[in-house]
């Protein structure tokens, strides 16, 4: 048996490893150029998820919402471990922000069923909100355990963790259902096992009868998904007015790129005599 | 419901002493109310805080609602979200703001997500002002101001039909202003309407660590980036701190490494800080970076590499190997004490 998991991730564009390439002349960030890759710490939701499930069994349902493109995310999570995968995808989601978010979240849990635990990454590195987690545990009307650490203790009734707060930790216990948030501390998220790589190749196709090899290839590991569900607004029930821009009470009023301002910067050379009289210049103004 | 706007601020209270963040919030809500012609109020959960929480009016509080219960002696998500929520039902005030720590964090989103509300999270500058959209013009807007994109964007939230609009703020950004000691706030003790089921999680055990290093308050700042990674250059940049009695702070990926603890880490996941000289020793100033240092007074930066964005910022540059430069310095430091 064992238990019922439910991991959320988030496609995001990669703002931690800025490179030359995505920086315009201006000195501000071309956000169309950065990467998209999964949140990191959506990763160490996974990974714990896995570890869970290796520690006392379950079933891994991994979710995401976003474009099309975000389906790139759900393999990854094909690729570390995940049994089942959905993407929640529909134009109407577009704009939304954390409680838009959160409300199609809920109601494509809904329709997964029952879930004993929900985890997902504490933060995305796109908006740093942390918002999304708690709000859905909301919605669902379920516990959470925030900025997770370590799971101490855990069997199909309850949970004894550790969660981070601004001055150490906590240790805590909850009883299932409940919602966790995963930081980065929490363990070292596994690479995508070559294995299942080669098994979802073509995952994307649909597998139909003129394909023979690929049904051959799926033939010794019957348990393995053989494509990739998508749900929209309409066969998740969420209406339009709760979800998207409609739904999202925040709405962005101005976006400034962030431009380096060139101070009036005084070089100093890197001869003893340069840095003498900066360390004297500082000393005199009782700086130092 | 009060007949005055009110502008709310959430307490935040662990073993009954007020967070310093918590006192920052009230000041800054100040400043908000003045605009609104609104009053400051607080929302406050614990037990036996209430001298603690009538000294609020020092910093301009006026009220708090105050739900006295032994059980919300510490932290729990889903009793003090619920507990918050039905003071704001009750209230109505039209902003609420949050500390931005683990605890505002934790139960801000929970809030929101009851209220339907708006709720935008880090900010670093909040104002009162216009926000047009399809040509309906809100004049009293709440403008809330926040970092994102790793940093390299600021953005603008407003959540102009949201009642209330709530925000959290990270600890340390807001001013706090002189506490006035002749002010005292009126604490109205509100009735609990939680039950025990409300109370999902158990608290096991707290551990509290004490800090290694304060660094929001230090007035002199060493910081060692990736170009200090190797065990001799940083002993020489912690040299150079010890001598001219500074903090030693460093960048995420020497944290990251683990050659200091988090508590020395300056940045956007780090701590902000405001010294009067930081030296900025082999970092090449990557936006998180910057964005918890830029407002320190002087800055003066080494690095190898002249292209260095942290040179942007620098009011002093130094091109050079740190192995070089930093040893002149403390030479001139000591020839001089």
């Amino acid at each position: 048996m064992g238990l019922k998991m439910i991991v959320m991730v988030k496609q995001v564009p990669d703002t931690h490893n800025i490179t030359g390439e995505a920086m315009k002349a201006d000195g501000t960030v071309n956000r169309a150029r950065l990467p998209a890759i999964i949140n990191p710490e959506d990763l160490n939701a996974l990974e714990e998820a896995i570890r869970i499930k290796e520690r006392i069994g379950g079933h891994i349902t991994a979710i995401t919402m976003g474009p099309q493109k975000a389906v790139q995310v759900l393999k990854e999570c094909l690729y570390r471990g995940a049994d089942d995968v959905i993407l929640i995808s529909d134009r109407k989601f577009a704009g939304a922000d954390t409680l838009a978010t959160a409300y199609t979240l809920k109601f494509a849990v809904d329709k997964i069923g029952s879930f004993d635990l929900i985890l997902c990454g504490r933060q995305a590195i796109d908006g740093d909100t942390a918002q999304v987690g708690p709000q859905v545990a909301e919605k669902l009307g379920i516990n959470q355990i925030t900025s997770l650490l370590e799971v101490v203790e855990i069997d199909e009734e309850e949970i004894t963790a550790k969660h981070a707060i601004t001055d150490g930790y906590e240790l805590v216990k909850s009883k299932m259902p409940l919602l966790l948030t995963v930081t980065s501390e929490a363990n070292e998220p596994r690479s995508p096992s070559a294995k299942l790589v080669m098994a979802y190749k073509n995952i994307d196709q649909e597998v139909n009868g003129d394909s023979y090899e690929e049904a051959y290839m799926q033939a010794d590991d019957s348990s393995l998904i053989d494509r990739i569900t998508e749900w929209n607004a309409d066969s998740i029930g969420v209406d339009s007015t709760i979800c998207g821009l409609q739904g999202s009470p925040t709405k962005v009023k101005k976006i400034e790129n962030v431009v380096l301002a060139v101070n009036d910067i005084q070089q100093i050379p890197a001869t003893e005599a340069g840095i003498t009289d900066l360390m004297h210049e500082l000393m005199d103004d009782h700086i130092i | 419901m009060s007949d005055k706007k009110q502008v709310m601020v959430f307490i935040e209270q662990s073993e009954k002493k007020i967070g310093a963040v918590s006192l920052e919030l009230i000041c800054e809500a100040g400043r908000l109310a003045k605009k609104l012609s609104a009053e400051v109020v607080g929302v406050a959960l614990g037990y036996g805080i209430g001298e603690e929480l009538a000294a609020l009016g020092h910093y301009g509080c006026k009220t708090v609602y105050y739900v006295e219960d032994e059980r919300l002696s510490h932290f729990t998500s889903n009793p003090y979200a619920k507990s918050v929520v039905s003071i704001i039902r009750k209230q109505q005030p039209e902003i609420v703001l949050f500390g931005a720590t683990t605890t505002g964090r934790d139960m801000a989103p929970r809030i929101a997500s009851a209220l339907k509300c708006g709720l935008t999270a880090d900010c670093t500058e909040l104002q009162i002002g216009e926000y047009k959209s399809k040509g309906e013009l809100f004049e009293n807007a709440f403008l809330q101001m926040r970092p994102a994109f790793g940093g390299n964007i600021m953005a603008t939230i407003v959540s102009p039909e949201s009642f209330p609009s709530m925000a959290t703020v990270r600890p340390g950004v807001m001013q706090l202003d002189t506490p006035d000691a002749s002010r005292t706030a009126e604490v109205l003790v509100e009735e609990s309407d939680l039950s025990d089921e409300d109370f999902l999680t158990e608290v096991i055990e707290v551990v509290r660590r004490e800090k290694t290093v304060n660094l929001s308050v230090a007035q002199i700042i060493v910081a060692a980036g990736a170009g200090a990674a190797d065990p001799e250059t940083l002993a020489l940049v912690r040299k150079l701190a010890v001598t001219i009695g500074a903090e030693l702070a460093a960048s995420r990926p020497l944290v990251d490494a683990g050659l200091l603890s988090h508590d020395h880490q300056v940045g956007q996941t780090g701590t902000t800080v405001r010294p009067n000289l930081y030296i900025a020793c082999g970092i090449s100033g990557q936006i998180q970076h910057r964005a918890g240092m830029v407002e320190s007074q002087r800055i003066i930066a080494i690095n190898s590499d002249p292209d260095a964005p942290i040179f942007r910022i620098a009011h002093y540059g130094i091109v050079g190997d740190l192995n070089a430069v930093i040893p002149k310095m403390i030479a001139a430091y000591k020839e001089k004490a």
